[in-house]
């Protein structure tokens, strides 16, 4: 399949690769000899997986993701397995184990997270392309705070096979890249049916962007321009809708109520899916550190997780587990799941009167290192970016000006499956701005 | 409202440990973050019926499994092909 | 005061597919080494995802027609939480507030005669864990190994409501569920662990107890006596019986209280995000249910004249039904009685004595064995050593000759005819029994029978006993009786 080398040593001063391949392999295909960057908590047979955790570190899968697999047909070299927060807990990318990465715009800034690396890549011009992963905002963040474009695709477009899971309902892998046109060459090679992934849907993508909006009807809910969102960010925002309106599209303004409780729906379900899924990392068959065999197993277990669980990702666990406990079930939950079918049928209802949705991606420009130390604020930065995950909806971030020299999002959101369409609109605003 | 003694006892259900040290932030933090979560009462509705996908199977066809060697490459101790695990009680 | 015993089942069978139930690999292992039959998926590595296989969800279907169930219009997949070394991905994937199947019933023989229907609360699919190995002595060195084999095969749990009222009961409600799978192709129940029971039992009135760890169907009787007991013992001794899970120690026949830790369990249950929902309701109707046991039987009284109890027996596994009707295929007319009793009452016995298969034995040679004795060429008694000498050979997997080889070989075919050898063994039966020719004379019973017993040995049981009993009334009569 692979036939040729190419060299990636780039300098990375921003710490943006856990691990680089120095001479990665590439074959022929539309992505023939292009590096891309893969973010890791995504498997890559072979090379090393940690999801940025000490719980990991020496992980090696025995297999592929499907998405890497199509990646490898494609032709494509993959370059190194970028930096995140520790199992995507985190807007920062602060959460690693193994160190934050830093903003190519400001250093002292953060990247926005958890797929602070592939954005950091790309935004500090050492790949074009990369792979990032999207529960609550996870690659959106970043494609805001480095300047980059970064989609999140429709629920189900994308294989989850040898994505390792955080939140199963919530998230998807996506594609990140200097231009809108890379995300939609990238979507193009890893969207499609995987019969191993049971939420897998038969919708492949491939479109070449068109700039083309006359008519379109554009959403603006009062929400996502409300006393959370910085000012600075919320002008910056309006002045690219508006130009969207000059192209020829019109807006529409709407709201959203289960936004009051969308965050809190947000938080409820994945901790409550990761408590789950991480309850298999006990070092028994890989990762560690190795359990004491001389100790019981309940014991052991326990000293293995306390060493290889960072804060965050414990306090996660624990929020999952309380969430699920009997008695607790239904107050939480089931609660959550009810929130989140109020959340899809907001955006139905508004969707029945406009094409897309449009608003900035984050409240705020990327914090400074270290400015977030409290974990409910910096839950509450993912206010914007959730709504699109609950529902299951395509949703993307192209860069729309600067506030205090620091890169400010435009998120555009669609119909369940109108990714092209959330692209076109995209795209139409970035070739208007050159 | 929960306590300390409760936090780590969701700890141990959770088999995931706190340090001593992080016992009272981890409280603190458990709290505001459990009030946030209070926003669900403002949810009012019942469960829906299921529109997606349904009757996703596949057929009794036998695949390759990994070898025995895959298997146990990544663990840290085994035995006569075996993993080995500490006891349990 | 009669104890009301009040037992519920909860029965898991392997079902007989090609592949686990999540993945593709082949569920063949038992003759393979550790960690051989383990892919991505059912090792839990962490990306990995399940996808059902279709032919685990006909067969429970399948099942769930044949007990007369309910299938619900969607059912659904959940997690079950807990932390174990067999369990890699820290959950099972289970069914719980919406299984498959729910209600139905099984029908057995009452203890006291008649039918008696023990009603089903719920079937539903779930996958297998891994295998545990304990290893080490000493406190501080004991160890686990453990082998994935055996994790992602699919399971059926098939839970009883608590209407059974004695450990033979359970044992003919577990005998009839597993000759119904049988039946249904879904289960081979000579797989080793293919099957496992948790019992629940109480006597009216007190607190329920949990039996786990069963794995064989002996197992059951014995386990649910040895609980019984001890659970009556308490409650004479003025004591309360605790409602606690117990294991079932085969080897010492007890049950004993498990670790407290084991017994709240919080399994956090939520539904499987990674799996779809089941809509199979509509699958019901096109389901072509085979001849079932129940239906077999009556045929075997209708169509051989088996009596019940025979019926019964011979029905009552699927592998020696179809063997008794290979055997009588040729002459059904002539051969369905003595084959019956002949199978059920004396082959069965002496293939358990041997521990031995049913697929060891040929049809054609049991045909062969159940001719000779119709036709009169060897008694009842000879019969049976012949039965003995061919079992063995094919124990022993040795030559083995065709039961009329035997015959031949160890002299067996009855005296018939020559009557000079049964004479003359009469005559040295009476002189060596002076006693019971003065018993006879006297009138006792069983003087005649004795001596009966003394020619058999002497024409080593060759003898056609109608002739043996006219030749030696004869001979009597004449000694002046």
């Amino acid at each position: 399949m692979a036939g040729h080398t190419l060299t990636f040593e780039p300098a990375d001063p921003y710490h943006a690769f856990l691990t680089t391949c120095s001479r990665p392999e590439h074959g022929h295909g539309p992505l023939a000899g292009v590096p891309i960057a893969v973010k890791d908590n995504i498997s890559t047979k072979g090379i090393e997986t940690t999801c940025a955790s000490k719980i990991l570190k020496g992980y090696i899968p025995p297999y592929d993701a499907h998405v890497v697999t199509l990646l490898r047909k494609a032709g494509a070299a993959i370059a190194g397995k970028t930096n995140m927060d520790e199992f995507g807990m985190g807007t920062t990318t602060e959460n690693s184990a193994f160190g934050p990465t830093l903003n190519p715009c400001d250093t002292g800034r953060v990247p926005g997270g958890s797929s602070g690396g592939s954005a950091a890549a790309i935004a500090g011009g050492m790949v074009r392309m990369a792979l990032g992963t999207d529960t609550g905002g996870s690659i959106r963040c970043p494609a805001a705070f480095c300047g980059i474009a970064g989609l999140k695709p429709t629920y189900g477009r994308v294989s989850r096979y040898g994505l390792i899971a955080y939140a199963n309902s919530l998230e998807q892998i996506g594609s990140m890249g200097k231009t809108v046109s890379d995300v939609a060459t990238l979507m193009g090679v890893i969207a499609g049916h995987d019969r191993r992934d049971s939420t897998s849907v038969d919708r492949p993508f491939a479109h070449t962007p068109k700039g083309e909006i006359k008519g379109l009807r554009i959403g603006i809910p009062e929400e996502y321009f409300g006393p959370g969102v910085d000012p600075e960010v919320a002008t910056v925002v309006r002045k690219a809708i508006d130009r969207l309106v000059e192209l020829g599209a019109v807006t529409v303004p709407c709201s959203i109520p289960s936004m009051q409780y969308a965050l809190a729906a947000y938080y409820v379900t994945c901790t409550s899916e990761a408590s789950s899924n991480l309850a298999r990392f006990d070092g028994v068959r890989y990762g560690g550190p190795a359990p004491d065999t001389k100790k019981s197993w309940h014991e052991a277990y326990q000293d293995v997780r306390r060493e290889g669980f960072g804060p965050e990702v414990r306090r996660r666990i624990m929020l999952g587990t309380f969430a699920l406990s009997s008695g607790y079930y239904g107050k939480y939950y089931a609660k959550a799941q009810v929130a989140r079918q109020n959340v899809k049928a907001d955006f139905a209802h508004i969707f029945a009167g406009v094409d897309v949705i449009a608003g900035p991606t984050m409240p705020s420009i990327a914090f400074r290192l270290g400015e977030k130390s409290d974990p409910l604020s910096m839950y509450l930065a993912d206010i914007l970016t959730v709504p699109a995950n609950l529902a299951g909806i395509p949703a993307i971030s192209v860069p729309c000006g600067k506030v205090r020299g620091m890169p400010v999002g435009l998120q555009i959101m669609g119909k369940h499956f109108e990714d092209e369409r959330v692209i076109d609109v995209a795209y139409t605003y970035e070739q208007a701005v050159i | 409202m929960v306590t300390e003694h409760e936090v780590k006892h969701i700890a141990e259900l959770a088999d995931v440990g706190i340090h001593k040290e992080e016992l009272e932030t981890f409280t603190h933090q458990f709290n505001a973050i459990l009030e946030y979560f209070d926003t669900l009462d403002l949810v009012r509705g019942v469960p829906a019926a299921e529109d997606g996908l349904v009757n996703i199977l596949r057929e009794d066809e036998i695949e390759p499994s990994l070898t025995q060697e895959e298997v146990l490459r990544n663990a840290p101790a085994r035995e006569d092909g075996f993993i080995k695990a500490p006891r349990v009680m | 005061m009669e104890d009301q015993v009040i037992v519920g089942l909860e029965v898991h069978c392997q079902l007989d597919t090609k592949s686990k139930l999540f993945c593709g690999c082949s569920t063949d292992y038992r003759s393979d080494g550790p960690n051989t039959h383990v892919c991505p998926v059912c090792l839990g590595l962490p990306g990995a995802m399940p996808v059902l296989n279709r032919k685990a969800v006909e067969y429970a279907i399948r099942v769930a027609k044949a007990f007369n169930c309910s299938v619900p219009e969607e059912s659904e997949f959940s997690r079950k939480n807990y932390f174990y070394p067999d369990l890699d991905k820290a959950y099972q994937i289970t069914q719980y507030d919406k299984p498959l199947a729910e209600g139905g019933y099984l029908e057995i023989e009452g203890d006291e005669g008649g039918e008696r229907k023990i009603h089903l609360t719920r079937i539903h699919v779930e996958e297998d864990p891994g295998r545990l190995v304990h290893m080490g002595n000493t406190e501080r060195g004991k160890y686990s190994l453990v082998d994935y084999n055996r994790a992602g095969i699919p399971l059926i749990e098939i839970v009883s409501e608590p209407d059974m009222r004695s450990p033979k009961e359970a044992r003919k409600f577990l005998n009839k569920l597993r000759a119904t799978l049988e039946y249904l192709s879904v289960f081979d129940s000579e797989k080793e662990g293919s099957l496992r029971v948790d019992a629940n039992i109480s006597i009216k009135g007190s607190e329920r107890v949990e039996v786990k760890n069963i794995t064989s169907y002996k197992g059951v009787e014995k386990a649910l006596n040895f609980e019984i007991t001890r659970q009556k013992n308490l409650l004479r001794r003025g004591q309360k019986v605790e409602r606690e899970t117990r294991h079932f120690l085969e080897a010492r026949g007890v049950t004993q209280s498990a670790r407290s830790k084991e017994q709240e369990h919080d399994y956090r249950y939520f539904p499987e995000p990674d799996l779809r929902p089941l809509q199979v309701q509509s699958w019901l109707p096109g389901i072509v249910l085979p001849e079932l046991p129940d239906a077999r039987r009556e045929r075997f009284m209708a169509q051989y004249g088996c009596s019940l109890n025979h019926a019964r027996t011979l029905t009552g596994e699927l592998k020696l039904a179809n063997f008794f009707e290979q055997v009588v295929k040729e002459d059904p007319r002539g051969l369905s009685a003595p084959a019956s009793t002949w199978i059920a009452d004396t082959l069965i016995g002496e293939l358990n004595y041997r521990d031995m298969s049913l697929d060891k034995v040929e049809p054609a040679a049991m045909t062969g064995l159940v001719r000779l004795i119709n036709a009169d060429t060897i008694t009842d008694k000879s019969g049976i050593e012949v039965l003995r000498v061919m079992l063995d050979q094919r124990l022993k997997d040795e030559a083995t000759e065709a039961p009329s080889a035997i015959v031949a070989r160890l002299n067996l075919a009855k005296t018939t005819g020559d009557t000079g050898a049964v004479s003359t063994a009469i005559e040295e039966a009476i002189t060596e029994n002076p006693k019971a020719l003065e018993d006879y004379r006297a009138g006792k019973a069983g003087a005649q029978n004795f001596l009966v017993g003394q020619v058999m040995k002497k024409t080593r049981g060759k003898a056609d006993p109608g002739e043996l009993n006219r030749l030696l009334t004869e001979a009597l009569k004449k000694k002046g009786a």
